[in-house]
């Protein structure tokens, strides 16, 4: 203790490092550059008032239509439509969830030979870079208007999202279990099964179910360039103006998604 | 090999291990492990340990040297014929190692995944013969009642047993065991050593136990083997460690204080009394 009181007196000021630049002259002219940036950037921005006069009138109309929901009127063409995406969801995210988990096996470092990676991390890359609508629109050039393309656009867009995902969650694994399974002479599949699954399960479980959804709101985007589903009455009901329809079809979207939302936090739960 | 269940003794010639980043984890490391020997490998950290029990089931790759297990080299095998040896080899780790998802039951079952096919494994339709022999050794570790809980509902002491009877269930012929009482609080870390020796006893099991606590390691082998830089530097009975010899493995510090704390606190926790050595009352806060 007393020699404490001896040392000089700690200096009492202390600021953190600077954590990225060091050099204070250039950290103060990049942020200044930046900003100035920003600023011609906004001011390229051309907004032409009228027209956004015009638009939010029909704008209004929309939400009038939002608030005032016809279910009524074209039920059927909406009951078809849901019908139509809901099975092409579902299909869609079963025949995707399939395909990925092979594919997200054969992507993850820690457990595919180099050759298998490649190839599966080169599947995932193209998959990811096709927006949806891209590939809906080739799948309706190749096999016609309708669900099936549909189906199609949304099954290989979820193995770019779930492989991918999959593959980094494999990435992650505790790996002392998997060499503790590696020790007792497992085979690959039995360390697959044993190490990475019971591991892996409950992030698979979350994101097959997050997929479900985000398909769900994917296939009504998908028919607006004719690939069926309750996009493709979402679209016909702007069009023809019916925007108190388009209103119930948005509503019925959104509730179908929130339940999705709420039933894949209980089964998440019950997975982990 | 399934006829002779002769405890195979353990060969360990030359043995170099160089990683990629260029460190040399071992070099030239060689000695003999006999029948139900129980070797204590001690050393500070870094000096090449965990690698060499590694080194012994190839879960990491020798960059030279030789294993023998009884007649089998060890380094000359294909992956499949790996598999097969790593069967004979049974594991403990540091922080246990169990897959925390899967339950008490089912990791001891993995003891026997060199032994079963595949579909036995997948749908955990094993032979009865393995559900019997995992039941037992739950038994023996005083598990019994705990076998279809989660591995991760278990204390680290009750999980560290789970780990014992995954690697007895493979009907090892050697014992390789990485710092069993790591994470594990005095008492605790004595009645697992205590067991670790047992059950290689009852068996004639030899064993290779990576631990650090040279007080322990001292307590519960027959034989130190002690490793500097990817050395061995010591390689005799225990009562031959004194301070020149720890000096050369450890470096240079002041060791007369080596049994007292340890041991003044693994005393206060456990109370079981056995220990012959009891040390000096507690000077930790001396030094």
């Amino acid at each position: 203790m007393s020699d404490v009181a001896a040392r000089p007196t700690p200096p009492t000021r202390w600021t953190r490092p600077p954590v990225l630049i060091r050099r204070r002259w250039l950290r103060r002219t990049l942020a200044t550059l930046a900003v100035l940036y920003l600023i011609a950037a906004i001011s390229t921005v051309e907004v032409n008032w009228t027209r956004v006069a015009e638009g939010l009138e029909r704008g209004w109309r929309f939400v009038q239509g939002f608030l005032a929901p016809d279910f009524v009127t074209r039920w059927n063409d909406i009951r078809q439509g849901l019908i139509e995406s809901l099975t092409m969801t579902l299909t869609a995210t079963v025949a995707g969830v399939l395909l990925s988990v092979p594919i997200g096996v054969g992507a993850a470092r820690n457990l595919a030979p180099a050759p298998v990676y490649l190839v599966c991390r080169a599947i995932v890359a193209v998959s990811r870079s096709l927006q949806e609508i891209i590939v809906a629109i080739l799948f309706v050039a190749m096999f016609g208007f309708g669900p099936f393309a549909g189906f199609l656009t949304l099954a290989f867009a979820t193995i770019g999202f779930l492989a991918k995902l999959l593959a980094e969650a494999i990435e992650d694994i505790d790996e002392a279990q998997a060499e503790a399974v590696r020790a007792t002479g497992a085979s690959w599949l039995q360390l697959v099964n044993y190490a990475v699954q019971p591991q892996v399960m409950p992030r698979l479980a979350g994101l097959c179910l997050y997929r479900l959804d985000i398909n769900f709101r994917e296939s009504a985007v998908i028919g607006i360039v004719g690939a069926g589903g309750i996009g493709a009455t979402l679209n016909t009901a702007i069009d023809r103006y019916e925007f108190d329809s388009a209103g119930a079809i948005l509503l019925i979207i959104i509730v179908i998604v929130m339940l999705a939302e709420y039933t894949s936090g209980i089964v998440r739960k019950a997975f982990s | 090999m399934p006829g002779s269940r002769n405890p195979a003794m353990l060969s360990v010639r030359n043995l170099v291990k160089t990683y990629r980043t260029g460190d040399r984890a071992l070099d030239d490391v060689s000695f003999d492990v006999a029948a139900g020997q129980v070797v204590g490998l001690i050393g500070p950290s870094g000096a090449g340990k965990s690698s060499l029990i590694r080194c012994v089931n190839r879960l990491v790759e020798p960059s030279g040297g030789s294993v023998h297990l009884g007649e089998l080299d060890i380094t000359a095998l294909s992956s499949a014929e790996l598999r097969r040896a790593r069967r004979r080899i049974g594991m403990i780790f540091q922080e246990y190692a169990l897959v925390e998802r899967l339950s008490v039951m089912e990791n001891v079952l993995s003891g026997r995944l060199g032994y079963v096919p595949f579909w036995r494994s997948c749908t955990r339709r094993y032979p009865e013969r393995d559900v019997a022999q995992a039941f037992a050794l739950l038994e023996r570790v005083g598990l019994a009642e705990h076998a279809d809980k989660r591995a991760d509902a278990l204390s680290g002491g009750q999980r560290q047993r789970v780990g014992i009877a995954r690697a007895l269930e493979q009907d090892p012929e050697l014992l390789l065991v990485d710092e069993p009482t790591a994470s594990l609080d005095p008492k605790t870390s004595r009645q697992i050593m205590r067991l670790i020796v047992e059950v290689c006893a009852e068996r004639r099991l030899p064993a290779i136990i990576n631990i650090h606590d040279v007080v322990l390691a001292r307590r519960f082998t027959e034989r130190l083997i002690g490793l500097r830089a990817g050395r061995v530097v010591f390689d005799g009975p225990p009562d031959a460690i004194d301070e020149s010899v720890l000096t050369t493995i450890y470096g240079d510090e002041d060791w007369t204080t080596m049994d007292g704390p340890a041991n003044a606190v693994a005393d206060g926790a456990s109370g079981d009394g056995d220990d012959g050595d009891d040390g000096v009352a507690p000077v930790a806060a001396a030094t």
